[in-house]
């Protein structure tokens, strides 16, 4: 199963084996990683999903859609890696995705 | 081992509860107890996604199975908490087991208002509060099949959405003269009214029912006050929730309209904290408190309660926020609108993409209602908590970006975030 690593702000790393089709939110909080708080459960209407893509990944995340890219004009430390992980499903391609989260969701 | 975690009611709130105690590093033992015989799952797409045949079954559950027991959480479902015994520091079971607690938390919910009218146990009368209520409105809609709603609140007015993309043709009855009278500005009610007679759903206002007609026991029709008879198969009804705090109450915690908790989510027993839909809780940013019925109030109080069991930090406060998506329409609202001196509409409701804006008398900005305008929604979420002053001119020129707005130097092309 391709696997994702999640980075806390404080540097904790969770590697952890995400389903192809399930989201890279989902990745999170299904197994328990802390910094997600995914409340609107993958609708694109709240993020608090908010991860920062390892630039070597960008390219095989793509870029964010037009409701996405709203959604993260004033997430409160956006940057050009920024993404919801919730719109991110995961591949087989994207096996090693490395994210880091944010210091807070809100 | 101490008795741990109690926590009554497999909720939203409760799932929520047991995964942030783990996420904090809390190493007792949790036990959930739920009177549903799902795990926790999530209602909102209950009469959004799910209703609509566009979300499975795995995608309402709040957490896989196999979480639960990843992280030793116990889970004692299709079982219903009938007291608690403070002195004991136990509850009992309906089936008269008892089970002790170190720390009890109570996440039991909230439950539709009853219509106490002639008719409403007839056969096709519905609620939607549930997944297996869900199951019985999607089996009861088909193309052709007459749908009431009887109430214009959020949940109802999304049944209608889904039941018309099911091809069912759908009324609305609303007791106010407006939908949505408790829970939406005026300029956004009459954008909802506007938005589903486009989508032929006919909308009765103004109007109490009295009676459900009934068929050899299904029911037929909805009668209203003054004398005239909807004709339905299926009627949804949906006029409020009422917290369920009558085993707090019944053990002695204070309750007013909902289990009464401080910032931290503790009851008036500090051994009993109380979170979610069951509670009236303190809201700092508007000096007031209130019952909150929302997904994001329930995992906030979670993330509350279990950084005081565990004896950490508060979490940052955060704004209460909620979403609804009827038809193609996403409504995203952030704030509450206590002590507006006046509403801006930023964008055109015709257009079906605008922001109704409410400020107090200092220009700070409350509340946001956004339509198709999550910019606007984001911008709002940090303003309000910030109390942010706004110039209401600037706030309702499109000519000026989102971030524009409070900044003059901010770059961006016109009509973009
Ligand atoms: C159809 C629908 C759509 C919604 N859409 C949205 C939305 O779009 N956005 C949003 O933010 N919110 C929405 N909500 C509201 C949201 O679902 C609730 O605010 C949330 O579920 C509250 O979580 P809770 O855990 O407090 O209560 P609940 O999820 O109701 O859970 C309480 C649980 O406790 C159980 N229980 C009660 N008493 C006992 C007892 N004595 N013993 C054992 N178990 C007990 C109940 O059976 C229930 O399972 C919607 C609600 C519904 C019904
Ligand atoms: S989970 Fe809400 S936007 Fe991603």
């Amino acid at each position: 199963m391709p696997k994702v690593t999640y980075i806390e702000h404080n540097g904790t790393r969770h590697e952890v084996d995400v389903p192809i089709g399930l989201s890279v939110m989902r990745g999170a909080v299904d197994n328990g990683v802390p910094g997600i708080d995914a409340d609107c459960g993958g609708e694109c209407a709240c993020a608090t999903c908010h991860v920062y893509v390892d630039p070597a990944w960008l390219a095989r995340t793509g870029a964010p859609g037009e409701m996405e890219k709203s959604m993260l004009s004033f997430a409160a430390v956006t940057q050009e890696n920024s993404r919801l992980s919730c719109q991110i499903p995961m591949t087989a391609e994207l096996d090693g995705l490395v994210v880091s989260m944010p210091e807070g969701q809100h | 081992m101490s008795a741990g975690v109690l926590i009554v009611g497999a909720g939203h709130a409760g799932g929520a509860m047991a995964a942030a105690l783990r996420q904090s590093g809390y190493a007792g033992a949790i036990t959930l107890v739920g009177a549903e015989p799902l795990p926790p799952y999530q209602r909102p797409p209950l009469s959004k996604a799910w209703l609509k045949g566009e979300a499975g079954p795995d995608d309402l559950l709040f957490r896989p199975p196999a979480f639960y027991s990843d992280k030793s959480i116990g889970l004692r479902l299709s079982t219903r908490v009938a007291a608690i015994d403070r002195t004991a520091a136990a509850v009992t079971l309906e089936d008269g087991q008892r089970l002790p607690y170190e720390h009890l938390v109570l996440a039991t919910g909230s439950a539709l208002r009853a219509l106490n009218v002639p008719g409403v146990a007839s056969t096709g009368v519905l609620e939607l509060r549930t997944a297996a209520d869900a199951e019985r409105i999607k089996a009861a809609l088909a193309p052709g099949r007459r749908l009431a709603v009887v109430g214009g609140g959020y949940v109802g007015l999304e049944v209608a959405a889904s039941a018309r993309s099911l091809g069912a043709q759908v009324v609305v009855i609303e007791r106010e003269a407006r939908l949505l009278a408790r829970v939406a500005s005026e300029p956004l009610s009459a954008y909802f009214a506007r938005c589903h007679a486009g989508h032929g759903v006919e909308i009765i206002l103004g109007a109490s029912v009295t009676a459900f007609e009934e068929r050899a026991g299904a029911v037929a029709g909805v009668r209203l006050a003054d004398g005239r008879v909807i004709a339905c198969d299926v009627a949804v009804v949906g006029i409020g929730a009422l917290a369920n705090d009558a085993l707090a109450a019944a053990a002695g915690l204070e309750c007013n309209d909902g289990i009464v908790v401080d910032e931290r989510c503790r009851t008036s027993d500090p051994a009993i904290h109380a979170i979610g839909d069951c509670t009236r809780r303190p809201l700092p940013r508007y000096g007031r408190t209130m019952r909150l019925e929302s997904v994001p109030n329930a995992l906030e109080q979670a993330k509350q309660a279990a950084a005081d069991i565990c004896g950490r930090p508060a979490p940052k406060p955060e704004v209460p926020w909620f979403w609804s998506d009827q038809y193609d329409v996403r409504l995203q609202i952030v704030g509450l609108p206590f002590d507006v001196a006046r509403q801006v509409v930023r964008g055109d409701a015709n257009a079906g993409q605008f922001a109704v804006f409410h400020l107090d008398a200092d220009n700070r900005l409350q509340a946001v209602e956004a339509v198709n305008a999550p910019g606007e929604f984001v911008a709002g979420r940090q303003w309000v908590g910030a109390r942010q002053q706004v110039d209401p001119a600037r706030l309702a020129d499109t000519g000026l970006t989102v971030k524009q707005i409070i900044d003059p130097a901010a770059p961006g092309a016109a009509g973009k975030p």
